[in-house]
């Protein structure tokens, strides 16, 4: 009762393939976005931007890249901090090379030279398959970190061996450097949020996703239906990497304003932005909203639990919440594979069917 | 002979003690990978988790001490007494033989005939969950293991060496201990999984789970036997590792060293681990010595093992020793 | 009257007009490591026809439909198609040039919905690119609806709408065996290989099954090679047979010629050896 499609019928083929095909969900959804884009910035502070909304908003960008590597086209990735860290040092790159131009571009070149690097290190996914091929993206991670490290030109030879944001500004307003202002990082992080979730949407649901997941499923089977396995593994990769890179750009740009390679970009970033879709759902595009938001609240959670209401120490919350994660973690996968977007899904279901349980 | 050639051979037989190394760590994934086809992320943690414990129990700390001060108020950190090293190792022991039953009986019993990817994220979930643990119940402070192995560099190589070349060899006694150890540990290994009745229980297992079965082998008794195994090989080179360095988080790290060499060596093969620790060892040392340090900025062991499994692996995806895959429709 | 003789075109006796070679095998030999799958076997495949490969277990059937699908390379031997010797090609390529297949051991994608599984059919016939597909409007959109079209003409021809949104895991043996060769038809093949389409069926499943194999041949003339191990409905359906027994041809002609070869006998029923 609460939810109900009797009525509404879909009567051509592009109807039936929309994203929200039942017109309760359609209006939910615009509702979400008119939420997103015209209350939250007249509400928000500095805290609250800096401590949840930034960091769900770039981590559901980078889960979504992650999400279409793995969750859709099979091939698991333990690579996403290094290919973060690519867009972070393009971006940085970027701006100071070319400072007139719209912090807009440096993003989305950014992304594209990640894109570029990600195909690079896909290569091999074509001979190497399963694990072999997660232990092998190790690789470019430690490579990649070792690189921006260790060559002074990424970092323009600054003496810390940091990159820092130069201030730059969108249709005049600040959004990197130190005096920019909530509304406006999360509007600009918001509109790559949106670009991102309806391009991974409609690629998803056409021929290229299509083949990814028959990549997935069986590949074998997949390139005898004619299915050119390299490129699709490449495209994936690519569109991925694309995703992660404007995500890492982000994450060092808007958000932390300046990094340091090992620290901000590490195998930890690789395992966190993994988990966030294991838990979130493996190929789903709202389960990588739901993990990136679950994973970025719970830390905050148990931090104002912990520390501020029991006032344990933090180091203590702190190795709880490792115990917390690895738990949900293989929690998740022996209850539900797929992850919080099933739990959403089956929920609907039974809001569909409410007050009869059949 | 020249000073650069002494410098490598020396740079050689250290990249040969680490190798060795990199092989025992190695060899506590393939076990497991064997017997249950998981590949466990969670060894290099087992192994921090062991040497922690080990601590723990000789310093005679009182586990989860900082949880219980937090929520109790009390002020309790050590039962005051000591225990020798030897008696400590064998608690341990059977604190990590614990810890392979409840592993199998709360996590892998669920995840019976998963896809392997699936068992293998769900270590990284149990590598997180144990690292937590350890914390929580030893405390998260670099300490130092002393079970009595010898430290220092190994003078009589040095002097001999310098008789010969000119130019004494610096190599630890630690590391000369640690390859032995390895060596015996590996041949007791292989030894068992030959000869014993669980050793070729745990090899039928590894072939064919329900051809096993059917002939009155016991998996669950295999597999918590085996990730025992994995717990033991863990604990050694905790003990090794967490002499040379101190025990503290860096330590879990060696399970990231010792990917490359079963990529390399292939997942199933106990010879393969060892070739494949040793050149893996052998490699980065020299790829540092002669071209990382002097030419690329320094510091190319972090990538140089896997850069070199990943180039090998393309051209020979089933690496050494694996059999050739034959795909089938 | 000797079919096999004939070169030009012919109508059969219910009407279906076959026409020239469109495939033709010649001289195959396979190996693996030191077995001979496929000892120097020539057979061609005639336009619109139902052609079946027989043959007892481990005969050679199988490897002789993935020679056919450029799954395996024969060591030996050229596979003619549309008149021309084909190149050592991928199969993903062979799929394109437009010969599809089904497989003995269910090979659907699991993780998706039979509507999805039966569109994987139609991939070789989308060609918009990741540009054009990321702004889903226009291009993308009207190549998917054209495309969504044809897979539910499939969809209604073998009677699957019902279960059209169904995720493929759920199904039972038989209807995923009618999902496979829906998606092998969306791809509107020249040539469709069925490998062992009965198998594990009982027998009113077999009796569906043959149904829509002769429907599509009818429908859409359709060129069909079968394998399978089942004679009695092979002989049923088919134009033309080749037997397979130890990797060689022992037969090949009309079922009826095929029934009274003494090889073929002595194969399904065993010889004394003395």
């Amino acid at each position: 009762m609460f939810y109900r499609e009797a009525g509404d019928f879909n009567t051509s083929y592009p109807e039936d393939s929309q994203t929200f095909p039942i017109k309760f969900d359609r209006w939910r959804y615009y509702a979400v976005l008119f939420v997103a884009i015209f209350v939250i910035p007249f509400l928000i502070n500095d805290y609250w931007v800096n401590s949840i909304f930034l960091p769900f908003l770039i981590y559901s960008i980078a889960a979504i890249g992650l999400n279409i590597l793995v969750g859709y086209c099979g091939q698991v990735s333990l690579g996403t901090g290094g290919f973060m860290a690519v867009g972070a040092y393009a971006c940085y790159k970027l701006m100071t090379s070319f400072p007139d131009l719209s912090m807009v571009v440096h993003v989305l070149l950014a992304g594209g030279i990640t894109a570029g690097v990600g195909v690079l290190f896909g290569l091999p996914s074509l001979r190497i398959k399963g694990f072999y091929l997660a232990v092998a993206t190790l690789a470019a991670q430690f490579f990649l970190v070792w690189l921006f490290n260790r060559v002074p030109w990424f970092y323009n030879y600054s003496a810390s061996g940091q990159i820092s944001a130069p201030e730059r500004t969108f249709l005049g307003v600040n959004i990197t450097g130190s005096n920019t202002d909530a509304w406006a990082t999360y509007l600009f992080c918001l509109f790559f949020v949106i670009l991102s979730a309806y391009i991974a949407r409609n690629l998803t649901r056409g021929s290229v996703g299509r083949k990814w997941m028959a990549i997935r499923d069986m590949d074998i089977a997949a390139e005898i239906i004619g299915v050119n396995p390299l490129r699709a593994k490449l495209t994936a990769f690519a569109v991925s990497s694309f995703f992660v890179g404007i995500s890492g750009a982000l994450f060092f740009s808007v958000y932390l304003g300046a990094v340091e390679v090992g620290e901000a970009f590490g195998i930890t970033k690789s395992f966190l932005v993994l988990f966030m879709i294991i838990i979130g759902g493996l190929g789903s595009i709202f389960g990588s909203f739901a993990g990136a938001a679950f994973l970025v609240l719970l830390p905050v959670a148990l931090k104002i639990i912990g520390v501020d209401w029991l006032g344990w120490p933090t180091d203590i919350v702190a190795h709880l919440q490792l115990v917390v994660v690895g738990a949900l973690i293989i929690i998740f996968l022996i209850a539900e594979p797929h992850g919080l977007a099933q739990l959403w899904r089956v929920a609907k279901e039974k809001l569909r069917l409410w007050p009869f349980p059949h | 002979m020249p000073e650069q050639l002494a410098f490598t051979i020396e740079v050689f037989l250290n990249g040969l003690m680490a190798g060795v190394l990199y092989a025992l760590v190695a060899l506590g994934f393939v076990l497991i990978y064997k017997a249950s086809g998981i590949f466990n992320y969670a060894q290099g943690v087992m192994a921090l988790f062991a040497a922690l414990t080990l601590v723990g129990i000789m310093e005679g700390q009182v586990p989860f001490a900082h949880l219980i001060n937090a929520i109790l108020g009390t002020d309790v950190h050590h039962f005051g007494w000591h225990v020798p090293a030897f008696l400590a190792i064998g608690l341990t022991m059977v604190v990590m033989i614990v810890l392979a039953y409840l592993v199998q009986r709360f996590v892998f019993r669920y995840l019976v005939g998963q896809e392997p990817i699936i068992l293998f994220m769900a270590t990284i979930g149990l590598a997180y969950f144990m690292e937590g643990v350890g914390d929580l119940m030893w405390g998260s402070e670099i300490k130092t293991l002393d079970v009595g192995l010898p430290q220092g560099i190994n003078i009589a190589i040095d002097e001999t060496t310098y008789g010969w070349f000119g130019y004494g060899f610096f190599i630890d006694n630690l590391d000369i201990v640690a390859a032995i150890i390895a060596i015996l540990l590996v041949t007791g290994l292989v030894l068992f999984a030959q000869y014993t009745k669980q050793g070729r229980a745990m090899r039928a297992v590894a072939d064919d789970h329900q051809a096993a079965l059917s002939v009155g082998v016991s998996l669950n008794f295999i597999w918590i036997l085996v990730w025992s195994l994995a717990g033991f090989v863990a604990l050694v080179a905790g003990i090794m590792w967490g002499a040379k360095s101190g025990v503290q988080f860096s330590l879990s790290l060696i399970a990231l060293k010792a990917l490359p060499v079963l990529m390399l060596g292939g997942f199933t093969s106990i010879p393969g681990a060892i070739v494949g620790g040793l050149i893996i060892g052998v490699g980065e040392k020299l790829f540092e010595f002669l071209i990382g340090a002097p030419f690329l900025g320094g510091a190319t062991e972090n990538w140089f093992a896997y850069m070199l499994a990943l180039i090998f692996l393309v051209f020979r995806p089933q690496g050494l020793f694996g059999e050739k895959i034959i795909e089938r429709v | 009257m000797r079919v096999t003789d004939m070169t030009t075109e012919y109508t059969t006796a219910d009407g279906r007009r076959i026409g020239g070679t469109v495939m033709e095998m010649k001289n195959i030999t396979l190996r693996f490591g030191g077995v001979e799958a496929i000892k120097n076997i020539s057979f061609d495949i005639r336009e619109g026809e139902i052609r079946a490969i027989i043959g007892p277990n481990g005969a050679g059937k199988s490897s002789m439909l993935n020679v056919i699908s450029g799954f395996y390379v024969p060591q030996d031997g050229e596979v003619w198609y549309k008149g021309a010797p084909r190149p050592p090609m991928k199969p993903f390529e062979v799929a394109q040039q437009g010969i599809a297949r089904t497989f003995q051991n269910i090979a659907l994608f699991e993780g998706m919905s039979v509507l999805d599984n039966v569109m994987t059919g139609r991939l070789t016939h989308m060609k918009t690119g990741l540009f054009a597909q990321s702004i889903w409007k226009g291009k993308a959109e009207q190549e998917e609806t054209e495309n969504r079209e044809v897979a539910e003409r499939i969809i209604d021809f073998l009677e699957i709408q019902a279960i059209r949104k169904t995720p493929v895991a759920r199904l039972p043996y038989g209807l995923k065996k009618r999902v496979e060769l829906a998606r092998a038809l969306a791809a509107e093949p020249t040539i469709l290989l069925l490998d062992e389409p009965m198998a594990g069926m009982n027998v009113e499943e077999k009796e569906d099954m043959s149904r829509f194999i002769l429907d599509v041949n009818d429908e859409f003339g359709t060129t069909i090679a079968l394998i399978e191990h089942d004679m009695g409905v092979v002989m049923d359906l088919s134009d033309r047979v080749v037997v397979m027994d130890y990797g060689k041809k022992i037969g090949d002609g009309t079922p009826d010629e095929v029934r009274n070869n003494q090889d073929v006998i002595d194969a399904y029923l065993g010889v004394s050896h003395d």
